[in-house]
């Protein structure tokens, strides 16, 4: 039976095995590939997405629990990365592989809404979830102290 | 790759530039460029450069792959610093695999980017390139203004007579130049001097971070192909070990699930959708029998750290020279004292964020193939797919997509992952996305090796370092990961050897050994290849020399620098910034470390305190100087510095990879941790510049991270460890 929610705004289906991980719906069959692939198993965060507001691992959530829900995704923080996260991001220079920065900027973006001026221990609290290789940890410090001041 | 679609379907004037044979081009076409350059050299040629008559905008090749270190700006900027082009009118696209226009001089002309060595091996070749692409343009200019060349000058992308105040663009002169059949002769003399740079030296967005931040970069996992369909591989846990008996059953009944291929190494499920490849590689497990070969059958790694570690200390056992200088066994006999010690280093794993995958599609016949892939060498690559296939390298059409992640497990030769997507689409006769999981990654990882090290040093009556022994049991990496490269090396495996010579220490007298082991683990380079275990060892060793002697350790370094200025600065300019000699709060203690790595002398020094109950190291503070020469983009140095100590940080603390007959034991990031945002240090960076020229910065810190950890222990609590990573259990060991 096909899973209606809705996507970045707009409706969406999809008629996989219920089981199936967001994930995987969102990347091949939606082709939202900003999306990312890391573990499969909730450890770093390359997944993360908005669900009704609240960041989520994709990888973690089955179809079957998205039905009526609404997704954010990457591509619909906003429609020309002018959300002051992503805006950040740019001005810190904040990526080197980029892989798991769209996870990094849901997980930003869900810890400003909820708490527009976080500390910088509230902010490494937060963020913590999701892994970097590269290390751009400092600078994703940076970025959201950043965005929270400039809005 | 890049910011800018590559524009195929150019049909104006342009000034097209072939590079290596020099030959020029003026052509209506990009396609005629190739034919007109082929006519006169003989060969087919791809332009590095092309300036577009009618917008002025200027096409740069990149020759390196993106793996977030940045070389994909780096590189083209030091041509247009050279060539005065206006940065913002440049368009970066990813150079065509053609080895013999832009092969990396530091690779032997192959298409490969690793070891911190693009801008290091491309920095000259590249300002000679863009001052002949400018001298081009300036005789042009001089022949339609009619003045002497010698009176133009260049602003960005426009050629100025101050005289007469006529100025051309860059753009206008391309649309009459005339491009001589010979390049004009420059020399090193002809290049701008470090102080008249306007790109080199400073910072700039990289390309394609733009992309970075709202999810339309491509990674190879991102390509959808028409017609594609999904595929995982379950491969055998030993590397030379096959399927005997398999029953797919469970795997087939899964929905989705097409049917299974058998593969020499393993089993490859193929399906409709990625998750039903992926639940029926979990239900293969346990349903293959595999047969009892390759070397690692039985292998432990534990029982051979002992062994390792055995035979280093053993001075009878065999083992092979490596860089020797003077003669360390006549110094050693003189000494007035010996200092002696044991470490260890284990496997690691590199843990990309971005699990190993590839898209192939294999025409009918098999005598084509089309590849997209993130790969550190797209010789590589290339070449590893037309030997699958058994078909020429120039039937393999590439596309090179960014990477999540490099860290030198992408540039094997038999380029492995890539081969799994070409076996699986030449099975379905269709486009196939092979995408490993976490757990394959891991399982199938290359890791950085298990090494024993045992190093002897023997001081004269005043505690000079007279003579320099060190043994090293190691298993092998280059044999595996580049049979072509180690015999071309004549059997010298630098990946681990590498970081041993000292050549910058006042070190006369040095014996270095390597005991070859050959365990049948999976191997590779890994970000800071043999520095980081044999730099953990030396350096952890100084200071043990330093207590001995009752020297302090920055002093001893200074004196072992003592004709190597760069390096004395790069020291004494972090223990001015830790304030080295300023005692830390009750539990804490700095440690110190060195590295003159490939002519880059970095420096570190760590705040450190552990927690006894534990067992667990915190880091609070990293100070770190680097001289990487001219740093051509500044503040990606102190980004690739930072990445290079987080990753550092990992491997010495917490990245531990063992090995139960012949398998790898972990399996994803809860036992394999990897350093979060509530672990790092404060970081305080300092690019020293110099007028050297460039050399790496993107591993150069990696090996700074585990001795100075250890020597801020060994400061704080008397207690030396000797095993690399630190982890909580060997600490409480240490310090029961």
């Amino acid at each position: 039976m096909a899973v209606s929610f809705t996507v970045n705004a707009k409706p969406a289906t999809s008629d996989l095995p219920p089981h199936t991980p967001l994930l995987w719906v969102i990347r091949e069959d939606l082709k939202l590939t900003g999306t990312k692939f890391g573990c499969g198993a909730g450890l770093c965060g390359a997944c993360m997405v908005h669900i009704d507001g609240v960041r989520a691992f994709s990888c973690q959530t089955q179809l079957s629990q998205v039905a009526g829900k609404s997704i954010t995704t990457i591509e619909g923080l906003s429609p020309d990365s002018s959300h002051p996260v992503q805006k950040a991001w740019l001005a810190e220079n904040v990526p080197q592989c980029g892989y798991c920065q769209s996870g990094q900027i849901m997980s930003a973006a869900d810890l400003l809404k909820k708490n527009p001026k976080p500390s910088r221990a509230e902010i490494v609290e937060h963020m913590s979830t999701n892994l970097c290789r590269c290390g751009t940890y400092p600078r994703i410090v940076r970025a959201i102290e950043r965005a929270s001041r400039e809005g | 790759m890049t910011n800018a679609a590559l524009d195929t379907t150019l049909s104006r004037r342009q000034v097209m530039i072939g590079a290596l044979g020099l030959s020029f081009a003026f052509v209506a076409t990009r396609l005629d460029a190739a034919v007109r350059a082929s006519s006169m050299t003989g060969k087919s040629l791809s332009p590095w450069v092309s300036i577009d008559a009618i917008d002025g905008s200027i096409t740069i090749m990149s020759p390196a792959t993106e793996m977030g270190q940045g070389s994909t700006t780096s590189l083209p900027r030091i041509l247009a610093e050279e060539l005065d082009a206006d940065w913002d009118k440049v368009k970066i696209v990813a150079a065509p695999p053609i080895d013999e226009i832009y092969g990396n001089p530091g690779f032997g002309g192959m298409l490969y980017t690793a070891g911190s060595n693009a801008v290091r091996s491309y920095y000259e070749p590249l300002r000679i390139f863009g001052a002949q692409v400018r001298r081009v343009l300036l005789d042009n200019a001089a022949r339609r203004l009619n003045v002497p060349v010698s009176e133009l000058t260049t602003e960005p992308s426009v050629v100025v007579h101050a005289k007469s105040g006529r100025r051309l663009t860059y753009a206008e002169i391309a649309a009459f130049a005339q491009v001589p059949a010979q390049a004009p002769r420059v020399t090193a003399a002809d290049l701008k001097p470090t102080s008249a740079f306007r790109l080199i030296g400073h910072d700039t967005m990289r390309v394609e971070l733009p992309n970075k931040v709202n999810g339309s970069a491509q990674y190879s996992i991102d390509v959808q192909v028409p017609g594609m369909l999904y595929a995982t591989v379950l491969r055998a846990p030993i590397e030379g070990s096959s399927p005997e008996r398999i029953n797919d059953a469970p795997a087939r009944a899964i929905s989705g699930v097409i049917r299974t291929v058998r593969l020499d190494y393993g089993v490859g499920v193929l399906a409709q959708t990625p998750y039903a490849a992926i639940e029926a590689r979990q239900a293969l497990i346990g349903n293959i029998t595999w047969s009892r070969t390759g070397t690692a059958q039985g292998f432990d790694s534990d029982r051979a750290s002992v062994e390792f570690a055995r035979a280093a200390r053993d001075l009878s056992a065999p083992a092979k020279p490596w860089e020797p200088r003077g003669n360390a066994a006549a110094e050693m006999a003189k000494a007035a004292r010996i200092v002696e010690a044991e470490y260890l280093n284990d496997y690691t794993y590199h843990a990309q964020m971005e699990p190993l995958n590839a898209v192939a599609s294999v025409s009918p016949s098999g005598d084509s193939a089309e590849i997209w892939c993130g790969t550190q060498s797209q010789t590589m690559a290339q070449e590893a797919v037309a030997k699958a296939l058994n078909i020429p390298r120039g039937k393999v059409t590439l596309h090179d997509m960014l990477m999540g992640g490099g860290f030198g497990r992408r540039g094997h030769r038999d380029e492995e992952f890539i081969i799994d997507a070409v076996l699986m689409a030449k099975a379905a006769g269709k486009p196939v996305k092979v995408i490993w999981t976490r757990e394959d990654d891991v399982h199938n990882g290359r890791m950085r090796p298990l090494s024993a090290h045992y190093l002897r040093a023997g001081l004269d009556a005043n505690g000079k370092i007279i003579a320099w022994h060190q043994r090293i049991a190691v298993d092998r990496v280059l044999p595996f990961m580049d049979p072509v490269r180690y015999e071309s090396a004549m059997g010298r495996d630098g990946i681990v050897m590498r970081g041993t010579e000292f050549l910058t220490y006042d070190l006369p007298n040095l014996m270095t050994e390597q005991l070859y082991r050959d365990t049948g683990v999976r191997t590779s380079p890994l970000r800071g290849i043999g520095w980081t275990a044999n730099i953990f060892a030396a350096e952890s060793f100084l200071d043990e020399i330093a207590l001995a002697r009752k020297t302090d350790p920055v002093a001893l370094r200074l004196e072992l620098l003592k004709d190597f200025p760069r390096g004395r600065r790069v020291v004494e300019r972090v223990a001015e910034m830790a304030q080295w000699s300023r005692p830390r709060a009750q539990g804490r203690a700095l440690g110190f470390a060195f590295v003159d790595y490939s002519n880059t002398p970095i420096a570190g020094i760590v705040e450190a305190s552990v927690d006894r109950a534990s067992g667990k190291i915190r880091v609070h503070d990293v100070w770190c100087t680097i001289d990487c020469g001219i740093p051509v983009h500044p503040n990606n140095v102190v980004a690739q510095t930072e990445s290079s100590i987080v990753y550092g940080l990992g491997m010495s603390l917490m990245e531990r990879i063992t090995v139960k007959d012949g398998a790898i034991r972990q399996s994803n990031f809860f036992d394999y941790p990897v350093p979060r945002m509530n672990e790092i240090p404060e970081m305080h960076i300092e690019v020293i510049r110099t007028d050297n020229r460039p050399t790496g910065v993107g591993q150069m810190a990696t090996p700074v991270m585990a001795p100075a950890i250890a020597n801020a222990i060994a400061r704080l609590t008397g207690k030396r460890l000797r095993e690399s990573p630190m982890t909580p259990d060997r600490v409480k060991r240490a310090l029961a």
